[in-house]
């Protein structure tokens, strides 16, 4: 489902003095439908980035970043808009939305632009954000007035409320209590029995051995710096 | 000065020709707006003088003159101008509607039915329907030159949305052979339906340079909505003094406590019944013979 | 699938000087562009180019009319351009004053375009107008007073719509929440949003406010001196700006 071959990255920051900073070099990888891969490494190894690639967030400098069919290392912007709305979603550890959206237009607004139903859409969050334990008094709310772990819970429901058949998640198990964390488990349990190809960033060691098939070390991509 | 030393009808003969242009033009295209060199007339703007212009441009010695204001033969404007072409042009006058060939109005209709080989010569303060909504000349040109006229219909819409029904009384605008929209001056809405005439229809705006035109037998269509067409309004009641029930009446204050009459506001129409031998309520008692 | 609008090496000079050069891009059915970029960068001139106001020096811009499929909307006869400005195509203005007919009630305005393109039924006007009150959240009882009497963003709400009222497929935005207090920025881009969704929009957005497009826009177009110098995703532009003048607007913004 998703396969990446040979992808590199490097920032230019024109504004200070052209640095060249090379992140990521010869990134290869490929998840299977069903699978669950955790990348791991240390903090600035690079694993956000190489999730933000994927996602088409950041531009890759060179290789092949298949999803499904589309090298999104080269798609034009509107195939990764479609790619975005039907195939790939991304559970970020921030929650960007619009003021004063109700939280329950949020969470159901992914099932809208993959062509739902404004009914299937509203059903399908408020089962998600019963489950994910955010109290019903507050859905009617705008999630950005929502503490923290409220936040996250509202984006996690948000990633999951379509059923992409390939799913981005950066930390989806921080700052969250026991239970939840066992929900949001339940829900990439659940992704993956219904064949989704699951990317995630976990540093709950915990997690990532309950739900993860494989690990794929990003270090092994960094380029060795220049000192 | 005597009065020969004016040329006929005061206006020079190049620019009666230049007007007669105009007007030929604007007979050719009915509702169009004509430019034309308006001249200095010897009365201020606002007393008529495109009307006058257009008068001058069409009067021929053998012709007979009517001039009305608000349907009056007697008004201080209406005496003016019938003095003005009787002194320049030494034409016959008349107040009697069916007997003239050139009828200057200002703001009516005459109630007696025109004929083929009468002109009616209108005097227009602004020609252009579309300027309280749209200042810009530039912009109305166009709009008139593409037929945008979405716009007119805004403000019979304020209308019905302030007063609950389009209270617009005179300058009623009208869409001239399905065409033009046009202003047809301030006459009543309730003249509207005579637009539609055998007489040619002449319409000059001296401060604002226009001239525009309706031939006889022009169709001319009163805007309105489906839901709220177009109703010909009058006051409700009948002439005090010939007891006509169907004409356009003015409302006279007779005195500070309140007393009125309604009479026609065609005052030749009006005189004419009676001397058939209508009469209304408030005519003076006849003595028995 | 044809491109909604494909602009083609859209040139303007203002005598010696550049007012936008050489800008091509095609934007798709449903899509939401941004224009960003300092003030005289040029995005204002390329969108009046675009919306038709101002006749460029060179190049085309292509619109998939209904009737006729794509065509150049700069070589259409006037009356043509003028028609698909009224219904197929809107403009919200950065001041409302320029959008609206300020002595017209709101209910007029919004009715215009609808007796523009030969409405003539007063209670479906009507009935229309205040349906379209209501989407911008402008209660039925001012349907009736004049946009005097309204507060800046209500101004700028039933500017907008007065422009959908005959369900346009393209808008060109210039700066729509120019000028208003955040809160009521905030209100106006999630009904923009709404809108632009339900109705299947396209819409050129032309600002300088970057979250503004990142809220709104899809893709994102970077001017600077007239000239195009970054093009992509709004995100990918925002997160990983590649021009030395993107990377300098990004991070000169004040996070809050």
């Amino acid at each position: 489902m998703i396969r990446i071959s040979d992808v590199s990255k490097s920032f230019v920051l024109h504004n200070q003095g052209s640095a060249v900073i090379p992140v990521m070099e010869g990134a290869s990888l490929s998840v299977a439908p069903g699978e669950c891969v955790a990348l791991v490494g240390n903090s600035g190894a690079g694993k956000s980035t190489l999730m933000r690639m994927i996602y088409g967030n950041y531009l890759a400098g060179a290789g092949r970043i298949l999803v499904g069919d589309v090298d999104v290392a080269r798609a034009e912007p509107r195939e990764i808009l479609t790619l975005r709305r039907e195939v790939l979603g991304y559970v970020s550890q921030f929650l960007r939305v619009v003021p004063r959206v109700p939280t329950l237009e949020v969470v159901a607004e992914p099932v809208l632009a993959a062509g739902g139903s404004a009914e299937a859409g509203a059903a399908r969050a408020r089962a998600l954000l019963a489950r994910l334990n955010i109290p019903e008094r507050l859905w009617s709310l705008s999630p950005t007035t929502f503490s923290g772990g409220e936040q996250q819970r509202v984006n996690i429901a948000r990633g999951f409320a379509h059923g992409f058949p390939a799913l981005l998640l950066d930390e989806p198990t921080a700052s969250l209590d026991a239970t939840n964390r066992a929900v949001v488990l339940d829900l990439i349990e659940e992704a993956k029995a219904r064949g989704a190809a699951i990317i995630g960033i976990f540093h709950d060691l915990e997690a990532r051995q309950r739900v993860c098939d494989r690990e794929i070390d990003v270090s092994a991509f960094t380029p060795a710096r220049v000192a | 000065m005597t009065e020969q030393a004016y040329n006929f009808a005061y206006l020079d003969e190049q620019t009666k020709r230049m007007i007669r242009r105009a007007l030929l033009k604007a007979l050719a295209v009915p509702g169009y707006q004509v430019p034309f060199a308006s001249r200095e007339m010897p009365m201020p703007y606002g007393w008529g003088t495109g009307g006058v212009q257009v008068t001058a441009a069409c009067l021929t010695p053998e012709d007979r003159l009517k001039v009305i204001d608000q349907g009056a033969d007697d008004t201080t404007n209406a005496v003016s101008i019938r003095k003005f072409f009787e002194r320049t042009a030494e034409v016959e006058t008349t107040e009697h509607t069916a007997e003239a060939t050139v009828i200057q109005t200002r703001h009516r209709i005459p109630e007696q039915p025109l004929g083929e080989g009468q002109i009616l010569v209108y005097q227009v303060p602004i020609p252009e329907p579309l300027r309280f909504l749209e200042p810009r000349e530039t912009e109305t040109r166009k709009m008139h030159a593409l037929e945008e006229y979405g716009l007119m219909h805004v403000k019979l819409y304020e209308d019905i949305a302030h007063n609950g029904a389009i209270s617009t009384a005179y300058a009623y605008p009208v869409k001239v052979e399905g065409r033009y929209v046009m202003d047809p001056s301030p006459i009543p809405k309730f003249d509207n339906p005579r637009l539609e005439s055998a007489a040619i229809q002449l319409f000059g705006a001296g401060r604002e340079q226009r001239i525009y035109a309706l031939p006889p037998h022009t169709r001319v269509v009163s805007l309105d909505f489906e839901d709220h067409p177009f109703e010909a309004s009058k006051a409700d009641h009948d002439c005090d003094l010939c007891g006509c029930g169907t004409s356009y009446l003015d409302e006279v204050i007779t005195d500070d406590a309140g007393g009125r009459m309604f009479v026609c506001s065609d005052t030749d129409f009006c005189a004419s019944r009676q001397a058939d031998g209508h009469r209304g309520a408030l005519s003076p008692q006849e003595e028995l013979a | 699938m044809t491109p909604l609008l494909s602009v083609q090496g859209v040139t303007k000079h203002y005598g010696a000087r550049l007012g936008c050069g050489d800008v091509n891009f095609d934007l798709w059915p449903g899509e939401v562009m941004g224009i960003v970029g300092e003030s005289g960068s040029g995005k204002s001139t390329l969108l009046s180019c675009l919306s038709g106001q101002l006749p460029p020096d060179a190049g085309k811009v292509v619109f998939d009319t209904r009737a006729d499929g794509p065509r150049d909307v700069l070589t259409m006869s006037e009356p043509e351009r003028r028609m698909l400005a009224r219904t197929d195509w809107a403009f919200v203005h950065q001041n409302a004053r320029d959008g609206l007919r300020m002595g017209v009630s709101a209910g007029g305005n919004v009715g215009e375009r609808l007796m523009a393109v030969g409405a003539r039924n007063y209670a479906d006007i009507r009935a229309q107008a205040i349906d379209w009150l209501g989407r911008v959240e402008i209660s039925e009882d001012r349907v009736d007073d004049r946009p005097r009497a309204f507060s800046g963003g209500m101004q700028q709400r039933l500017q907008i719509a007065r422009n959908l009222v005959t369900g346009p497929r393209l808008v060109f935005m210039d700066e729509p929440t120019g000028g208003l207090d955040v809160s009521v920025q905030a209100r106006l881009l999630d009904l923009l949003r709404g809108l632009v969704r339900e109705m299947g929009l396209s819409a050129v957005i032309v600002t300088h406010d970057l979250a503004v497009v990142r809220l709104l826009a899809d893709r994102l177009m970077v001017m600077k001196g007239g000239r195009v110098v970054e093009t992509g995703l709004t995100d990918q532009v925002l997160d990983d700006p590649q021009h030395g003048y993107t990377q300098l607007l990004v991070s000169s913004v004040l996070q809050v």
